[in-house]
């Protein structure tokens, strides 16, 4: 594999291809720009909502691609728009609230509005006021809209799309991951709830941290200490063909032995206690298929979560170099009975800032920001599992993780 | 500590408790920390956003006392974060309904959150929505809703509102 420079010859991906990381791809700022260029505003995917969430003509969602603001809105048709949430005159944001209903979009500043295919509509004052000022004659309003994103649905996911030129949806995703996305929204869709945690690293290092799951047993103490989920538990990781999407799942029913463990003496089999609530922990086996555990990525930036009975989507959100933010929104089925809401709202708590098995996932990408001053030129390690990403029927591997990596170079020319 | 005959000693009585329970949480003293709660209470930290919706996920939702105390094994044993503490700041309580030994109340908090380090930043403001019951003569939280004014949670929420 050949060396290239990126945007400023500061990040040259070494020789040994995806086993080694340069540091300097969370600290440089050429690199967030080109990202946003060439990934977010790229042939990529990227999530906006859920179709439950905008049921009804006008309703509109506000949200981001990457850092770009975004208005996603259900127009008289019933058909999905998603655009720029940026007015074509002056560049105001329009949407300012995160959901609302509206049969037309107007901007504060100077009341330009749109309607909800984003076509630019009304203009105020255009024929100026008393027969003074105005726009020109030349000026014309159809000749002005508000940037379009591609749209496409899936099993009611929502996506969007800067590049027109990105692959059908279902391409992108290939039949291995969309037969798991949608495994997890089989019936229509109820939300449960928002919340929104703030990272103090780079976007990059949660989403590698989603596909390391490596770390899971060790880092989280909570996850082995109650045996809710091992390693030495079947399942495995689909890397997609492009390496960019991954499934991590386990299953329970076919435990392996526990001697790794014992061998390796890990902190996390050290200091057994039992809970005294354990009712979190009797989940339902509610798509009939004995995984408990499935974590999914979608390029760039989707990760789709389940966990026992607990259902999430999360939208990782790029705020700068050093910050990002984790949008949880949390989801049942609209045919679900009040035990299983029940459930999903206890096992909640194992997952989110305060999730007994993933509150150290907020903090660990800052402990790896926080040591970047000294990183230079320097590469992580990105071994476990060998050399390449393809799929492997072991959890103990950072495969998917070299796959993220695989799909970003194509991308970026890194 | 009897039930309050009136608002006057229900105002009284809900803010000593929850003087008590900020110098618990604060002082770190969090294996008493369910003791300020009924064997089957309910405890859950949510948004403004969310409470209003009638959405209920919470970032913390307990129905049992042993689930808090669940909820301080895992803090001292498995969960991994940096040390840290909190300083809370509670508003005079407004109090509700009073019905039997219950009585519904409301405070307004604030949370500095203090690094070990030493930085200290807001990390969180809002209301306790609170159901405090008086049956056992000690005073307790039968319900304690902590709606937060944002939805945002910087970095993690280890130790309890």
């Amino acid at each position: 594999m050949s060396s290239s420079a990126n945007a400023r010859g500061l990040a040259i991906w070494p020789e040994a291809g995806l086993t080694r990381v340069p540091y300097a791809l969370y600290s440089d700022p050429a690199i967030y720009g080109r990202e946003r260029e060439r990934l977010f505003m790229g042939p990529t995917w990227n999530y906006l909502a859920l179709e439950c969430e905008i049921p009804k003509p006008g309703d509109f969602k506000s949200t981001f691609v990457g850092d770009v603001p975004v208005i996603v809105v259900r127009d008289a048709d019933g058909r999905i728009n998603a655009f720029e949430n940026r007015c074509v005159h002056r560049g105001a944001l329009l949407c300012l609230e995160r959901f609302g209903n509206a049969r037309a979009l107007t901007c504060v500043y100077h009341a330009w509005s749109y309607d909800l295919k984003g076509q630019l509509k009304g203009v105020a004052f255009q024929n100026g006021v008393k027969g003074a000022g105005g726009m020109p004659p030349e000026f014309r309003r159809d000749e002005h809209r508000l940037r379009p994103l591609k749209v496409e649905s899936f099993a009611g996911l929502v996506f969007g799309s800067f590049d027109p030129a990105t692959a059908p949806l279902a391409d992108y995703l290939g039949p291995e991951i969309a037969a798991r996305v949608r495994r997890v929204l089989p019936r229509p869709v109820k939300v449960l709830g928002y919340y929104t945690q703030v990272l103090r690293n780079n976007w990059k290092l949660y989403i590698e941290n989603v596909k390391d799951s490596y770390h899971a047993s060790i880092l989280h103490l909570f996850f082995t200490t109650f045996r809710i989920n091992r390693l030495s538990q079947s399942g495995g990781i689909i890397v997609d063909e492009s390496g960019g999407h991954h499934v991590s799942y386990s299953m329970v029913g076919k435990q392996g032995g526990d001697g790794e463990y014992a061998a390796a003496a890990l902190r996390a089999d050290s200091d057994q206690f039992g809970l005294k609530d354990p009712t979190f922990l009797s989940g339902r086996d509610e798509f009939a298929d004995d995984i408990t555990l499935q974590i999914l990525t979608v390029f760039p930036t989707l990760v789709l979560q389940q966990i026992n009975n607990c259902l999430a989507v999360r939208q990782i959100l790029p705020k700068g170099l050093d910050r990002a933010e984790i949008v949880w929104t949390y989801y049942g089925f609209e045919d679900d009975d009040a035990a299983l809401v029940a459930m999903r709202l206890k096992q909640a708590n194992m997952v989110g800032p305060a999730g007994y098995i993933s509150m150290e996932d907020g903090a660990v990408g800052a402990f790896v920001q926080r040591a970047l001053p000294g990183a230079g030129d320097d590469r992580s390690i990105v071994m476990m599992g060998g050399t390449g990403a393809e799929s492997q029927p072991t959890r103990a591997t950072e495969t998917s993780i070299r796959g993220f990596w695989k799909a970003y170079r194509g991308l970026m020319d890194v | 500590m009897a039930i309050p005959a009136d608002e006057l000693q229900a105002g009284h009585a809900v803010a000593n408790l929850l003087a008590d329970y900020a110098a618990c949480v604060d002082s770190d003293a969090l294996e008493r920390w369910p003791d300020f709660f009924t064997e089957d209470c309910v405890y859950r930290i949510t948004s403004a956003f969310n409470y209003s919706r009638n959405l209920p996920i919470g970032i913390i939702h307990a129905d049992s006392k042993r689930m808090l105390e669940d909820r301080v094994a895992a803090l001292r044993k498995a969960n991994i974060y940096e040390k840290q503490g909190y300083r809370h700041i509670v508003s005079v309580p407004r109090i509700g309904r009073r019905e039997g030994a219950i009585v519904e109340a409301e405070a307004g908090f604030l949370v500095v959150r203090i690094l070990a380090e030493g930085s200290f930043d807001l990390f969180a403001t809002g209301r306790y929505v609170d159901r405090v019951d008086f049956a056992a003569g000690k005073p307790r939280f039968a319900a304690k809703i902590v709606v937060l004014d944002s939805e945002k949670i910087d970095t993690l929420l280890a130790i309890p509102l």
